[in-house]
């Protein structure tokens, strides 16, 4: 593909602008490699040029927030010492390309992401986006990704708690697949990457250097997709989930023999990235000496050694004096190391090979000059036509019908298909596992637990940005809220098309103006996110797709959290929240029943949504049954009780339009008593017993019945 | 009276069941695989993980640590060693119990909470346990599925130790979650001061992680670890 027409810049993918302003910088034209270093790091992968100036809306100041937003991870306050660390990122392309190594490395890239901080990570969840399922393909990426976070995840040691999954058809040539981390820690283990000190060594720990992953961060994170991109395979890089286990502990040990002045994992960009930002970041230089890297091919050249993307790799700044018991802790846990730089009083990083300096450009330079753009935005004028074309719900339908129907929709039926490939238990913390709205984590010798939901949308956000990023923020704190927690802590992954389009552009920041205002509205600080954008295939965008993952904390926690299969015969059943509002844009009923998408979801009030999340919180001390109503409305919530628990619920006074009716910010109680105490607004509408999901004069299925069909909706498509 | 937990790179399960064998109410030391003495020890412990990755094939590497001469030493002697999950895969590989683990049936990973039927009470570990108890455990495995060339013998001396079944005790080939020959989950050698099983009974030790049935189980291994003169 290298043609004499096209520049070297632009095979990198720089404009000419951006190639002008790096001359500006240097005063005087790149050399080679220094050209890759910019290419890189300058990419929207790392330097989130377009949506940058957008994400200053959100806020991070409440006073538990010990690390916010620019660091490998956010990091928060959890009281006596405690801190809890916390991340999102994205492996979308790459997991087109090749679904198990794609997934697999993202939970690798993650992890390091959180140990670095000085934490243990203790569980990952992963938000994931397919096409449907009746094309081969998609259920080759489907398997692919799964088998790849399982592989991945459980041989390193750390449990996936779940996450969540959808299926629609602008995803089958570009999949989602997002990855959230939360790590613990102690505060005196906290550790950051600004290197200081004049002196200072850089220990490079972990794999060998090789050639793969060269440009991913520009060739496949920062740029569209077209037909015959398999090409790219190269392109993507191959994990070791054992050699990052031995990095871990390696790192621990480190950090607990305080023995780490600066460390950074080496990501997208690899070398360049790693030694530029920690250089940078403490406004310090480096002299990097490649001829030290330990590397898996012998004759890799500069510009091939500083943008290599091997996984499984860190770089630790070190005090001379510590260097030697550094070297032998990496021996004993068999990690290589060597040491590759020296802090300099700056400002230049300054590369040599074979002693001759193939690289001097100011640290800082590399991140703090990358260039913002602010793109033109238009509101789409697909949004006109879709808001007109309003879901048509007949008064009467039979439920029990159409439960058969929506209980077999993938993204509604159980999901332990997936779930069951993950170690969800690894630690002894879970106490809420997959399956449930929200994960609970205990923190063994205190009272104190963390609850987490990842949360996404896509099709309501298509059909209204701004609402339905704020109504996912919502659902997130709902979700962590039934299981007795306060939302603590927010991070969020902004998948989206080509920021190069006016339209993709307004969709961002609507939804990222949507989601700060419902942040703000709980006082939830945002401490950390990603940009994930030219997910666009043969010129498709995918569906405007915002994931949020949501912290909750507690303390104490509660003795016996509600679950969805503790419900028993005589229990009452409560509806909490708002009166239904005839909210069918995006729901089951008209994506699945209908097959159609349409209208325009309704705006969650910020004042119902403080009421309901606080009575939630309080709520999971006392009561056995608390469950977020969603996806297919109250009629599937009420299901997914009565399967998990193996027994009958009747309901009575509900039309059937309200049963699948997906008004925000409702959850089902249940009590063992025949009152609910809670402020905020609520009504009786029915019983626990018998053997059916009985809806009175709109229909009814026998649990069992419903159960299999349930049960059944993944293992059917995937199992052949 | 110290139970000895060994360690290798890509373990996973050590600090799982140290707090398990402590709520049990033993003394534990984590001992590297590179280590070569296991001076004192009253029991071993291979815990779960991925040892060496896993890499060629589930334990075959980890049985030539240097740890294991004395793993193999002491267990000779009698000493109550246990194996869970991947460390039972590295028991077979170093011949103290017979047979090995292949890929499950589905050739997927299965985590999940199982059933397991006590089918003898002649063992390190199910010594405290009753003949027929039905105990809810977490299973953790890919290579779960036990194979044994002599599995009729193992079966008439009575080295079967636990069988997966349902809530009610019933074994049949759809209880087993994984493929198992004859639903086999867990095993002992001729002595009894040897077993392995592929759950976790670690994960079952508390009521607050839906199960505290592993309990019996590791609080009868440690009761023979009592009974060791170290």
């Amino acid at each position: 593909m290298t043609t004499a027409e096209v520049p070297a810049y632009a095979q990198l993918g720089m404009t000419e602008d951006e190639y002008q302003a790096v001359i500006g910088i240097l005063g005087r034209e790149p050399l080679a490699a220094e050209l890759a270093m910019y290419s890189v790091m300058w990419s929207e992968h790392c330097s989130y040029k377009s949506s940058r100036s957008h994400l200053s809306c959100f806020t991070s100041d409440q006073p538990w927030v010990v690390v916010g937003p620019g660091e490998n991870a956010g990091v928060v306050d959890l009281g006596d010492g405690w801190l809890a660390a916390l991340r999102i990122e994205s492996h979308n392309h790459p997991s087109f390309v090749e679904p198990y190594q794609g997934a697999a490395t993202g939970v690798g890239g993650i992890l390091r992401d959180i140990f670095t901080m000085g934490a243990r990570p203790i569980a990952l969840w992963d938000p994931l986006r397919f096409g449907p399922l009746d094309q081969p393909h998609n259920r080759f990426l489907f398997e692919g990704v799964v088998s790849g976070i399982a592989g991945y995840g459980n041989a390193v040691g750390v449990p996936t708690l779940g996450g969540e999954v959808e299926f629609a058809d602008r995803f089958s040539k570009n999949p989602l697949v997002n990855v959230m981390a939360l790590g613990l820690l102690k505060e005196e283990q906290l550790v950051l990457s600004a290197a200081s000190g004049e002196g200072n060594l850089a220990i490079l720990l972990g794999n060998a250097t090789g050639r793969d992953g060269i440009g991913g961060a520009s060739i496949l994170a920062s740029a569209s997709f077209e037909e015959g991109d398999e090409a790219k395979r190269p392109s993507v890089q191959v994990g070791d989930p054992f050699e990052e286990k031995k990095l871990i502990e390696t790192c621990l040990e480190l950090y607990d023999k305080g023995l780490v002045v600066a460390i950074q994992d080496l990501g997208a960009a690899g070398i360049s990235c790693a030694t530029s930002e920690v250089a940078g970041n403490g406004g310090m230089g480096m002299d990097v000496d490649l001829d030290r890297v330990h590397l898996r091919e012998p004759d890799m050249n500069p510009g091939e050694i500083l943008m290599s993307e091997s996984q499984e790799r860190m770089l630790a700044v070190v005090t001379p004096e510590d260097e030697a018991e550094v070297l032998a802790i990496a021996a004993k846990w068999e990690i290589e190391a060597s040491t590759i730089g020296t802090v300099t009083a700056g400002p230049d990083l300054s590369i040599y090979d074979s002693g001759e300096l193939v690289g001097e450009v100011p640290a800082a330079s590399l991140a703090d000059d990358a260039p913002r753009y602010d793109r033109p935005s238009k509101r789409p004028g697909y949004l006109d036509t879709a808001w007109a074309n309003e879901p048509q719900i007949p008064d009467e339908v039979d439920a029990g019908e159409v439960l058969r129907v929506l209980l077999d929709d993938p993204a509604i039926g159980d999901r332990s298909w997936i779930s069951r490939q993950y170690d969800h238990m690894l630690f002894l913390n879970t106490v809420i596992e997959p399956g449930h709205d929200g994960s609970l984590l205990r923190i063994k010798g205190t009272e104190k637990a963390l609850a987490v939901s990842t949360d996404g949308d896509s099709l309501r956000t298509y059909l209204d940005p701004r609402r339905g990023s704020a109504r996912i923020v919502y659902e997130s704190a709902l979700n962590v809220a039934v299981t007795g927690a306060t939302p603590y802590a927010l991070v969020d992954n902004l998948n989206f098309g080509n920021p190069e389009e006016p339209g993709v552009m307004w969709q961002l920041i609507e939804s990222v103006e949507g989601m700060a205002a419902a942040c703000e509205a709980l006082n939830v600080p945002v401490v950390g996110g990603n940009v994930s954008l030219y997910n666009q295939t043969d010129g498709v965008d995918i569906y405007p797709s915002p994931v949020v993952g949501m912290l909750g904390f507690c303390d104490p926690m509660p003795e016996n959290p509600p679950r969805l299969d503790r419900a028993e015969e005589g229990m009452s059943i409560w509806l909490v929240g708002p009166e239904p509002q005839g909210d069918f844009a995006a729901s089951a009923y008209d994506r699945i029943i209908n097959d159609r998408l349409g209208g325009r979801p309704a705006d969650a009030d910020p004042e119902m949504a403080r009421s309901v999340i606080d009575s939630a919180t309080s709520l999971a001390f006392e009561i056995p049954v608390l469950h977020d109503i969603s996806n297919g409305g109250l009629a599937v919530a009420l299901a997914e009780i009565a399967i998990r628990s193996g027994i009958g619920i009747s309901v009575t006074g509900v039309s059937a339009p309200d049963l699948f009716d997906e008004t925000p910010l409702r959850i089902i109680a249940m009590t063992r008593n025949t009152t609910l105490n809670t402020n905020a607004h609520h009504q009786w509408i029915g019983t626990v017993g018998g053997t059916d999901l009985n809806f009175g004069d709109s229909g009814s299925i026998c649990v069992t019945d419903a159960a299999a069909i349930w049960r059944n909706a993944l293992p059917r498509r995937m199992n052949h | 009276m110290t139970i000895a937990v060994i360690v290798y790179p890509g373990t996973n399960c050590e600090h799982d069941i140290v707090h398990a064998l402590s709520l049990a109410g033993a003394d534990t030391e984590m001992v590297w695989h590179r280590d070569t003495e296991l001076n004192g020890a009253t029991g071993i412990v291979l815990p779960g993980g991925f040892a060496h990755g896993d890499y060629l094939r589930t334990g075959a590497i980890a049985r030539f640590s240097p740890i294991m001469d004395a793993v193999v030493d002491l267990a000779g002697q009698g000493v109550p060693t246990l194996g869970i999950c991947n460390g039972f895969q590295i028991l077979t590989e170093a011949g103290l119990l017979p047979g090995g683990l292949v890929a499950n049936r589905d050739l997927r990973f299965i985590c999940e909470t199982v059933h397991l039927r006590v089918e003898s009470t002649d063992s390190v570990l199910t010594r405290a346990a009753h003949m027929g108890q039905v105990l809810s455990i977490p299973l953790n495995s890919y290579e779960g599925n036990y194979v044994a060339d002599d599995v009729d013998r193992i079966e008439a001396e009575g080295d079967v130790i636990l069988r997966y079944s349902d809530e009610n005790g019933n074994v049949d080939h759809i209880t087993s979650p994984n493929g198992s020959t004859n639903s086999i989950a867990g095993i002992t050698n001729a002595s009894r001061n040897v077993a392995g099983l592929m759950p976790h009974p670690e994960r079952a030790s508390e009521d607050i992680l839906g199960s505290a049935d592993g309990m019996v189980l590791l609080e009868g291994f440690v009761a023979s670890t009592d009974l060791v003169d170290a």
